[in-house]
């Protein structure tokens, strides 16, 4: 097998509030393949995002952090000094966030913001990064990108402004995209062509996306594989069509259950009880536990850890082949 | 974007009327004018003489009409005391002030900047929590008492500056100037941190505050995520957000020097259009009084004309929203 152009092993992220310590990350590992669509999916706060901020760098004081390691192409990033960093976002590692609205600085025009970040990572000049900046927004489906150039973000629809945040995040041509629910903030019928788009670009460049987002339709829709979060763990990886179709962990099942069909029987979704933990009060042992309809001693006390079950990845005392008649 | 420049230019012709009115009825409400001009022993017919000859007995709006008409020739009438007209009684104190005032804004603007893009990046250091300390003071602080402790300290015990005066002037045409000389430029260091030291503290404040709320903007966090130098994401695209509410307020703010240079020119003995105004309330000059509040108000909307501008050429959007309401 190929090295993954990302490889986060056992991550840990902390908060250090004056408190307490608050583990927003504990212990997730994953691998995205060149050319891979993994969807990141969990209910706000599960630590989606945190994931995603992590592996770019971009987690500000009092977070940090605090364990495992993060591989980019086989090179270890987490520990680099900040200027290292730095050089690697934008160039290696794209970053496309939620609301395109406040993406874009207002006061610059959005050629200038592309041809700026253009030329701080590659040494072409300044009328050959505007050239580029012209061929990337047609790229990205800007119509007469040669005049657009020159509009202020304002100008632009919603879509279109997550078309430039995006021709941004591709402009160094990096190895890895990493987009925060960016359709979040937009219209259905603008979030398809998006989701296209993106997806198109992954496949044309051979670019690997993390795409973190709460909407199953674009999962099923784009990903190649997909981790379902929970409390700042993986509940389960795999891919897309088995963990859709046929979810291991209580939790998962839950999730997909909850998604209306269009097949349309007339059955109420299903429901998981109660919400998630805060940071501050994750039980002992598998966090989903107090929810968890088949939750027994177990796991309230032992943290379930991963375990391999034909492609799918799940963490739960239930797949525990030695434990299994317990149950 | 035209049509946006006249509406404002005709909304100042209005405010500028209202203080016209305002400033002629001075003239009636504090007093007789013709008691002021004549001895005790005058007969009560030469004072209707003079009367007459002043116009003073024609209808009221006959004579605001010819002191509008005046006013837009810059014939303010005869000063009182001096018994010279004001227009060149002010023109000769009009260079004092302003270079007083300007030299204090830009005080203001480049400390109060700096002090306040530091304070916001830095913000745990040391010298950013004495910056804030200090900014309390210059904000409790009256002017005047500033003043007179720099004099103490400056002039007095140290003999370093002039405690008075403007120093030595040289003439440039009509406008004396005291920037070309040593003496006139070490005259003006101490009134321009006194008048500018308000401002000062209120801008750094302002930069700090909005440096801070902008910091934490998405925009700067994708420009992070874009791979942006520190540098250009602190001084490229941060500041230049900051400076939008910046440049309102230290537009407003240059008025109010010039009307609050009334207390540093009285404290410094400075030779301006302030001094000049304290002097002619002393001696009840009314048209030194009346054409000092139109200059000070004619500054005031200019000033406030030029940063409704000033503010579309920093901002893109408000171009656009200017544009679709004309």
């Amino acid at each position: 097998m190929t090295q993954p152009v990302l490889s986060v092993r056992d991550l840990e992220v902390e908060f250090v509030t004056r408190r307490a310590t608050l583990r927003a990350i504990n212990g997730v590992s994953f691998d995205i393949a060149k050319g891979e669509v993994l969807g990141v999916v969990g209910e706000s706060g599960a630590g989606k995002s945190v994931t995603g901020l992590a592996v770019i760098g971009l987690i500000d004081p009092p977070g940090r952090i605090s364990g495992g390691e993060i591989q980019l192409s086989g090179t270890r990033i987490d520990h680099l000094p900040p200027e290292q960093i730095r050089r690697i976002r934008g160039k290696r590692i794209g970053m496309i966030f939620q609301d395109p609205l406040t993406s874009l600085n207002p006061l610059y025009r959005i050629g200038d913001q592309i041809v700026e970040t253009i030329r701080t990572h590659t040494s072409l000049s300044e009328s050959a990064a505007r050239r580029r900046a012209i061929d990337l927004l047609a790229e990205v489906g800007i119509p007469a990108p040669e005049k657009r150039i020159d509009g202020y973000p304002h100008e632009f629809s919603g879509g279109m402004r997550q078309r430039v945040v995006i021709a941004l995040a591709i402009c160094a041509e990096p190895e890895l995209i990493i987009a925060d629910e960016p359709t979040t903030a937009l219209d259905v019928s603008v979030q398809a062509q998006i989701i296209a788009l993106i997806k198109r670009l992954g496949r044309d460049h051979g670019t690997a996306v993390m795409l973190v987002t709460h909407d199953m339709g674009v999962i099923a829709e784009t990903c190649d594989r997909v981790a379902v979060m929970y409390s700042g763990r993986i509940a389960e990886i795999g891919p897309v069509q088995e963990v859709v179709r046929n979810p291991l962990h209580p939790y998962a099942k839950g999730l997909m259950g909850a998604i209306p069909t269009l097949a349309g029987d007339d059955k109420r979704l299903v429901q998981i009880p109660g919400a998630m933990p805060r940071l501050s009060a994750i039980p002992p042992g598998c966090p989903f536990n107090p929810r968890c309809a088949l939750a027994f001693d177990r796991c309230r006390v032992e943290r379930p850890e991963p375990i391999r079950q034909g492609t799918q990845s799940v963490a739960c005392h239930l797949f525990e082949p030695a434990k299994e008649t317990a149950a | 974007m035209l049509a946006f420049t006249l509406r404002r230019a005709v909304q100042a012709i209005g405010v500028m009327l209202a203080v016209g009115v305002i400033a002629f009825a001075m003239f009636r409400f504090a007093g007789d004018p013709v008691n002021q001009m004549v001895s005790i022993d005058t007969s009560a017919a030469e004072r209707a003489s003079i009367r007459q000859s002043l116009g003073l007995d024609d209808p009221v709006l006959v004579q605001f009409g010819r002191y509008f008409i005046n006013a837009l020739q810059f014939k303010f009438g005869v000063s009182y005391q001096f018994r010279l007209p004001v227009s060149s009684l002010l023109a000769e104190r009009m260079p004092a002030t302003l270079e007083l005032a300007i030299c204090a804004t830009l005080f203001a603007m480049v400390c109060g900047i700096l002090m306040g893009v530091y304070s916001a990046l830095r913000r745990d250091t040391v010298l950013a929590r004495l910056f804030q300390a200090v900014s309390l003071i210059g904000i409790s602080l009256p002017t005047f008492l500033i003043g007179i402790l720099l004099i103490y300290l400056f002039a007095v015990t140290l003999g370093w500056l002039p405690s008075f005066g403007r120093g030595e002037v040289v003439k440039l045409g009509w406008w004396s100037t005291g920037l070309l000389t040593i003496s006139g430029l070490k005259a003006l260091i101490m009134p321009s941190i006194t008048l500018g030291l308000f401002q000062m503290t209120l801008i750094m404040r302002l930069v700090r505050a909005e440096m801070l709320e902008v910091l934490r903007t998405d925009y700067i966090r994708f420009a992070r995520a874009r791979g942006l130098t520190t540098r250009a994401i602190h001084f490229g695209h941060a500041l230049k957000n900051t400076l939008v509410p910046v440049i309102t307020v230290a537009g407003l703010q240059f008025g109010s020097v010039i009307a609050f240079s009334i207390i540093t020119e009285t404290v410094f003995q400075w030779p301006g259009m302030g001094l000049l105004f304290v002097q002619a309330v002393q001696n009840v000059d009314i048209p030194i009084m009346a054409a000092y509040l139109l200059m000070v108000s004619l500054i005031f909307v200019t000033i406030n004309l030029v940063v409704d501008v000033l503010y579309t050429v920093v901002d893109p959007r408000l171009r656009a929203t200017v544009g679709r309401a004309s």
